[in-house]
């Protein structure tokens, strides 16, 4: 039998991205979120999580996807646990946990640029989408 | 790590700390058989566990120090100095291995047979009789001196294997007077640590002696990440509680009613409980500081007693961590410069005994804690004359000083009253390091002094740090929460009081006086939001300045919990942290300095762009248009750099430095901040300085941070400098020539491009 590897998988701007599934502590409803002024860019909120008080991260601007369209907001936020703290991100859409064989990972391709090529991990050949694998690295994510 | 070395480690920590301090007191009454009792059996706590953990070279030390101290607790050998510094050496000892097991796991391979044969020496009585060398010869088993106490030791011995508590207990039952515990001692100990340490609540009867039992007798150790993480819980059943209350007050239905007056009074007790699990008595940091008192008033041949009041007084732990620095600089203080030496003493008809008092007490939701030593107190002449010196003071302001006034000169950065410098007190971190340490959690220190007689440190601290009283304030939609320690005053801004420019820098007339304000939503670059009509003013003191804070809406005084930032928030210096307000939503709280700081860069940056404009629109070009800059010296020149590229000015040891990734990086604020010569980068060769110092110019962009290593800083210029175009040179923006010396200006930017590009894309 194959080894798997357990992916929690969420969808941004039409991408689907996975996270390892013991990286998620929790996928919630949107929280409000607090701006903090003068943060890095990267860093678009705080939130409380029962009385926590966890950073939130703009995938988007992260990765370069682009702003989220106006007048649109992000309805679920899903939380990692990093060595360094827990960290939020506000997403589209969360999806299923999925259970993928270990032979349909393939690292990204040299020819990826920018800073997503430093948040992900590797690239996962699912039927009919390619499911990019994020990296749970607090100072990668965070832009610090 | 092992978990059953880890639990040694922390065991023996504790019982050393215990030990250290029973020698000490010991010291004081060398005829206590109690205390002896005591100190042998920390020290025997340990040398135990070691047999079991296979730690021999400890277990060597221990034996010897044991060994001395059953001579001792048997009055085979009298306590002396000698025996005092031996032991106390052995505690040394016993903890550099300690630290090098936790460090290691292993025992390390320190030789300490000279400390163990020194030990071995001194259990020869210096000159008593042949009968008590005899005894000496089974020091364990030979009969202490009362005969009544023999039985008891045999009905014991046996006892020693089975773990059980309550034979043991018995024992000293038998004989309730207080040499029983002498006899006792070895019984109790090979029992489990937390066995014996629950007896004394057991044995009622006979643990009417004082002192008997500690408040350690029934406690369980808990993990401070635990406590956080259920304060955190009860902080979030608060505000689940007020919103229940709040959607039960319209029903009318009773039982729901009484059950919500019940949760409402059980969460605000738990509350309280819960803030109450991260106290700690004062004496957590006090217990340390007789061994520094002894060590320093040998040194400097003085005689020091020192003695404690209100050592029970309870602080938040975070307040006790805080204050341990500058309370030790301050006993130092006192020993090194207070209390006279014993030659002074009796010329002066005092006792040649010094005597430092340590005192804490709670006033007015402040723990006041007192340093007062009887010594020869500050003489008020000279610090005035040493202040004017250094031109602290101008000669009219020490005419009309109060003596109050000018002790707490002392204070002040740049004073420093030894006339030579010890290696005690006098160590380059001056009294005023002192001072903004304790300011920085909120409290606050004063000195007064009666010359002759005494002097006497007060230190005002909040009770914790965890919890703090602050006001709300709003600005353009957002709330932020602003310590009440640096609150001075909040008016509302109308035309009574308006405000107006002093070359471009906004001022309120508040009294008479001018005082400079900010905008907190300019300070913040907060764009979205509207301003509202009216504004308000908050005035607020950071060290020693003043400023005001100009906010939309003030919201109501409340206590918060300080909840820390993520690491990604530590480089924006204007925030202490955030809290969760009543509503669940998340407030940050200002950090006043922090602001304060930033206010001032903006502020120069912004006149500088202005200046920058302005130079544009007169068709000048790069010419000038700098108008603030921090001139240094670097690789043998003279070298400067518009003051806004400077986040601050650092000054690490060279030891501090360590290799990352093949680049230079030191610790800084809680993260990795990478190294970069100037001189290296600039073509010169490095120079070291010779204190072995390393002065650092804090460059940050995005939240990054690079310290640029240079020799040293000058002075800071303002005014138009003409900058000459040198050739393209890397790191070089150009030359001019500032106080009559020709200065390069450095283009940090491109030397952090260059040398660091990978961190700042």
């Amino acid at each position: 039998m194959n080894k798997t590897r357990q992916l929690c998988t969420f969808v941004l701007e039409g991408q689907t991205f996975g996270i390892p599934v013991d990286c998620v502590l929790e996928v919630i409803r949107s929280l409000p979120l607090t701006h903090v002024p003068l943060a890095p860019e990267a860093v678009c909120g705080l939130i409380n999580l029962r009385g926590q008080i966890v950073t939130a991260i703009d995938l988007r601007r992260r990765l370069e996807l682009g702003p989220l369209k106006e007048g649109k907001t992000a309805r679920m936020n899903i939380i990692i646990r990093t060595s360094e703290g827990p960290l939020c991100f506000p997403i589209d859409e969360v999806g299923d946990v999925v259970d993928v064989e270990e032979r349909l990972f393939e690292p990204v391709p040299e020819t990826m640029t920018g800073t997503a090529r430093k948040l992900i991990d590797s690239v996962c050949k699912l039927p009919g989408t390619l499911l990019l694998v994020l990296k749970g690295d607090y100072a990668e994510l965070a832009g610090i | 790590m092992n978990e059953l070395l880890n639990e040694f480690l922390v065991e023996s920590y504790e019982n050393m700390d215990q030990y250290e301090g029973s020698l000490i007191e010991l010291e004081k009454d060398p005829t206590s058989k109690k205390l002896v009792s005591a100190i042998f059996r920390t020290l025997h706590t340990v040398k135990g566990t070691c047999g079991f953990l296979g730690l021999s070279r400890l277990e060597a030390i221990a034996h010897a120090g044991e060994n001395l101290l059953s001579l001792v607790r048997d009055g085979v050998v009298s306590f002396n100095q000698a025996i005092a510094s031996a032991l106390l050496a052995t505690g040394d000892a016993v903890r550099a291995i300690l630290a090098q097991l936790e460090k290691t796991e292993t025992e390390g391979d320190l030789d300490y047979s000279e400390l163990v044969a020194l030990l071995v020496s001194l259990q020869k009585p210096a000159a008593e009789g042949a009968a008590s060398v005899a005894e000496s010869a089974h020091p364990t088993k030979a009969a202490p001196t009362e005969a009544r106490a023999v039985p008891v030791e045999a009905e014991a011995v046996p006892v020693k294997a089975p773990v059980k508590a309550a034979p043991a207990t018995k024992a000293p039952a038998a004989d309730p007077k207080p040499e029983s515990k002498a006899v006792k001692a070895p019984v109790e100990v090979p029992v489990e640590a937390s066995a014996a340490k629950a007896q004394p609540t057991a044995k009622a009867p006979e643990g009417d002696s004082p002192s008997g039992s500690k408040a350690s007798d029934s406690t369980v150790r808990v993990n401070v990440e635990l406590l956080d993480r259920l304060m955190n819980l009860v902080g979030e059943l608060v505000l689940t509680r007020n919103q229940i209350v709040q959607l039960t007050g319209s029903l009318e239905s009773v039982p729901m009613q009484a059950a919500c007056h019940r949760l409402n009074h059980i969460t605000t007790e738990l509350q309280d409980r819960m803030m109450k699990t991260r106290v700690q008595p004062i004496d957590a940091l006090w217990s340390k500081l007789p061994r520094t008192v002894r060590d320093l008033a040998q040194l400097c041949g003085k005689q020091i007693r020192l003695e404690t009041e209100g050592a029970e007084t309870e602080l938040d732990r975070t307040v006790i961590e805080a204050i341990k620095d500058p309370m030790t600089h301050l006993l130092r203080n006192s020993v090194d410069h207070g209390v006279e030496s014993p030659e002074e003493r009796r010329a002066a008809g005092k006792n040649p005994e010094g005597r430092i008092l340590l005192r804490a007490f709670h006033a007015a939701g402040l723990v006041t804690i007192e340093i007062i030593d009887d010594g020869g107190g500050i003489k008020v002449e000279r610090v005035k004359a040493r202040a004017l010196e250094r031109n602290l003071i101008t000669p009219e302001k020490a005419a009309t000083m109060s003596q109050q006034e000018v002790v707490n000169l002392i204070f002040q950065a740049g004073f420093s009253t030894a006339e030579k410098v010890s290696n005690i007190s006098g160590r380059g971190v001056g009294m005023d390091v002192v001072k903004t340490q304790i300011e920085k959690i909120g409290g606050m220190v004063d000195m007064s002094t009666e010359v002759g007689k005494s002097t006497t440190c007060r230190i005002k601290i909040p009770l914790t740090l965890a919890i703090i009283p602050v006001v709300i304030v709003g600005c353009r939609g957002d709330r932020f929460a602003i310590p009440q320690t640096n609150l001075l005053e909040v008016i509302r801004l109308d035309k009574n009081l308006m405000v107006e420019t002093v070359h471009e820098t906004p001022v309120v007339r508040l009294r008479g006086n001018l005082l400079p304000i900010v905008f907190l939503d300019s300070v913040l670059a907060i764009k979205t939001g509207e301003r509202e009509e009216t504004q308000h003013l908050v005035v607020l003191q950071a060290g020693d300045r003043h400023f005001g804070l100009v906010v939309d809406t003030i919201h109501e005084a409340e206590e918060i919990v300080v909840k820390p930032l993520g690491r990604a928030l530590t480089a924006v210096s204007c925030f202490a942290g955030a809290t969760i307000l009543g509503d669940g939503h998340v407030a940050l709280i200002l950090d006043i300095f922090g602001l304060g700081s930033r206010a001032a860069m903006f502020q120069s940056t912004r006149a500088a762009n202005a200046f920058e404009e302005e130079a544009k629109a007169q068709g000048v070009g790069t010419g000038a248009l700098l108008n603030e800059l921090l001139v240094f010296h670097v690789g043998g020149i003279r070298a400067a750099m518009p003051l806004d590229m400077v986040s601050r000015l650092e000054e690490f040891s060279r030891e501090q430095i360590e290799e990352a990734a093949g680049r230079q990086v030191i610790q800084y604020g809680g993260s990795i901040m990478p190294l970069i010569s100037l001189s290296r980068a600039l073509g010169f060769d490095e120079t070291k300085s010779s204190d072995g110092r390393v002065q650092t110019i804090v460059y940050a962009r995005n939240g990054r941070a690079v310290g640029l290593v240079i020799d040293g800083v000058e002075e800071i210029v303002r005014g138009n400098i003409e900058v000459q175009p040198a050739g393209r040179r890397s790191g070089v923006l150009g030359s001019a020539v500032i106080g009559k010396q020709i200065t390069e200006l450095i283009d940090a930017q491109d030397l952090v491009r260059t040398h660091a590009s990978d961190l700042f894309e």
